[in-house]
């Protein structure tokens, strides 16, 4: 059976995945930090900065983003490693979403607590550093969860640019498996869904683990 | 909350805060100018690298991409509205039997890449083009996703609009069709629009199945009137074309949200987010 003859394979592609997912993670996470601080920070032009970013992003389509980075910086004399590029464009494109995540984390931490800090005399720095932000971390991270789960459904558009993932292994693998199609897509299906599944289930439990606590 | 996490700015702070904006506003517009200025020494502003949208006919050649986007992203549309509703009705049905097999394969249609369904569905029913591929792929995917906002529009309805219904007589479907799908299709309105943004921006997609569609037709431009000189005006010009509609649609949808006052149940929120990506 195609699944298991070429397990190998499978798995190289799925620690490829995992590699983009890990990455892109490790990279836009900061920048969506940064990005969600401008939007809220009382600075007018930082605000209008990374709000224009966030909708030219936001409404391009991914594989813009990635032709942008193969193709068109290329042209521009800017030559990059395929990993390289294809990290790049999953990082530009899903920091404004973990920005949003991070957004309306903090906006869930209900406002009395900041009023309650302030009133017992707290300054702006005990107050976010000792009331909001513990509360927002723990709040913000089912949405980063589920920003992730999107992201490694992404990652299978570098496949289609020369990385050698679990979508790109599926082609692979039909070309050679050409009487066992479904089996072997089946198997790049079920390989998705033991990233994104687990990650919902986490995100899930952290949530009601959230509101029960408040 | 920010007002209530630090006193009202006095006008010393107020005059800080103006300046500091002046400046990082200045700075960015330095970075934009100087990204602007390295392009024009590359030559990228030059008339020799824009002068072929003088010519009709790579406006056609685009337009006729852009049309197969819009028809595509038309059709899928349509279908995953009807496919949602289909969702719902099964994941909502009062047969374990029906419900419980839905909610699997709803959670497996969510969980994998609209890229690898369009592949199945390229490969595994022979005979069917890439854009059928592409489009079915969108309705199944998009079909689930709004399948969920309707369901979830469904419960949050008081129970006694149901109640009613079945008290005059209704049958069971006709209380859903009829009185509960209607009110949850109104309040959801805001997410299914967003979905639709969504939509069409997955039909870029189908260019890496071999869908003959916008951004191909550009590159194909391109590769003919050569694309180390073109493809960078060419691919300026076809994400103009995406942000225009696009921000048009989302306008739309913010509009809707706006006009109903309209908070977004959280399980809700969180699925149209990680669609939205």
């Amino acid at each position: 059976m195609v699944i298991f003859d070429n397990l190998p394979l499978y798995l190289e592609a799925f620690l490829q995945t995992l590699a983009l997912l890990l990455l892109t993670t490790v990279l836009a996470l900061p920048l969506g930090a940064v990005i969600a601080a401008m939007r809220i920070s009382p600075i007018g032009s930082l605000r209008a900065t990374a709000t224009v970013y966030t909708e030219i992003l936001r409404n391009t389509p991914l594989v813009l983003v990635f032709i942008f980075c193969f193709v068109v910086l290329p042209i521009l004399g800017v030559i990059l490693p395929f990993m390289f590029s294809a990290v790049l464009a999953l990082t530009l494109y899903t920091a404004p979403f973990f920005a949003e995540a991070i957004r309306s984390g903090i906006n869930g931490v209900p406002v009395g607590q900041a009023e309650a800090a302030r009133s017992i005399g707290m300054t702006f720095g005990q107050t976010v550093t000792l009331v909001v932000l513990p509360q927002a971390i723990r709040s913000v991270i089912p949405p980063i969860i589920n920003v992730m789960i999107a992201l490694t459904k992404n990652t299978s558009i570098a496949g289609g640019f020369f990385i050698f993932e679990l979508f790109n292994s599926g082609r692979r693998l039909v070309n050679e498996n050409g009487d066992q199609v479904i089996l072997a897509l089946v198997g790049v299906a079920a390989f998705y869904l033991l990233i994104t599944i687990p990650l919902g289930q986490l995100a899930d439990f952290l949530e009601r683990r959230v509101v029960i606590r408040r | 909350m920010t007002s209530v996490l630090y006193d009202v700015p006095g006008p010393k702070a107020k005059v800080r805060a103006r300046v500091i904006s002046w400046i990082t506003g200045l700075i960015v517009l330095a970075l934009l100018a100087y990204t602007g200025l390295t392009l024009w020494q590359k030559g990228m502003w030059d008339p020799t690298r824009w002068d072929i949208f003088n010519d009709p006919l790579v406006w056609a050649v685009l337009l006729r991409g852009l049309v197969v986007v819009l028809q595509s992203a038309l059709v899928a549309t349509v279908l995953a509205l009807l496919l949602g509703m289909v969702f719902a009705l099964l994941r909502m049905s009062s047969h374990r039997a029906i419900r419980i097999p839905t909610t699997i394969v709803l959670e497996f249609f969510r969980g994998m890449p609209v890229l690898l369904m369009m592949l199945f569905i390229l490969l595994a029913f022979p005979g069917v083009s890439a854009f059928w591929a592409v489009v079915s792929a969108l309705a199944v995917y998009n079909g689930a996703i709004i399948g969920e906002a309707l369901r979830s529009g469904v419960v949050a309805l008081p129970k006694g609009q149901r109640e009613a219904g079945l008290a005059i007589g209704l049958r069971p479907l006709q209380a859903r069709l009829l009185i509960e799908f209607p009110q949850a299709f109104r309040t959801m309105l805001p997410i299914i629009v967003a979905q639709i943004v969504v939509l069409l921006k997955d039909t870029a997609l189908g260019y890496i199945v071999g869908q003959v569609a916008l951004i191909r037709e550009g590159e194909l431009l391109a590769e003919f009137v050569g694309r180390q000189q073109y493809f960078f005006s060419i691919f300026l010009v076809m994400l103009a074309m995406y942000l225009v509609i696009n921000l048009t649609i989302s306008t739309i949808a913010r509009q809707l949200a706006k006009r109903r006052g309209f908070t977004v149940s959280k399980v809700v929120a969180d699925e149209s987010m990680s669609a939205a990506t």
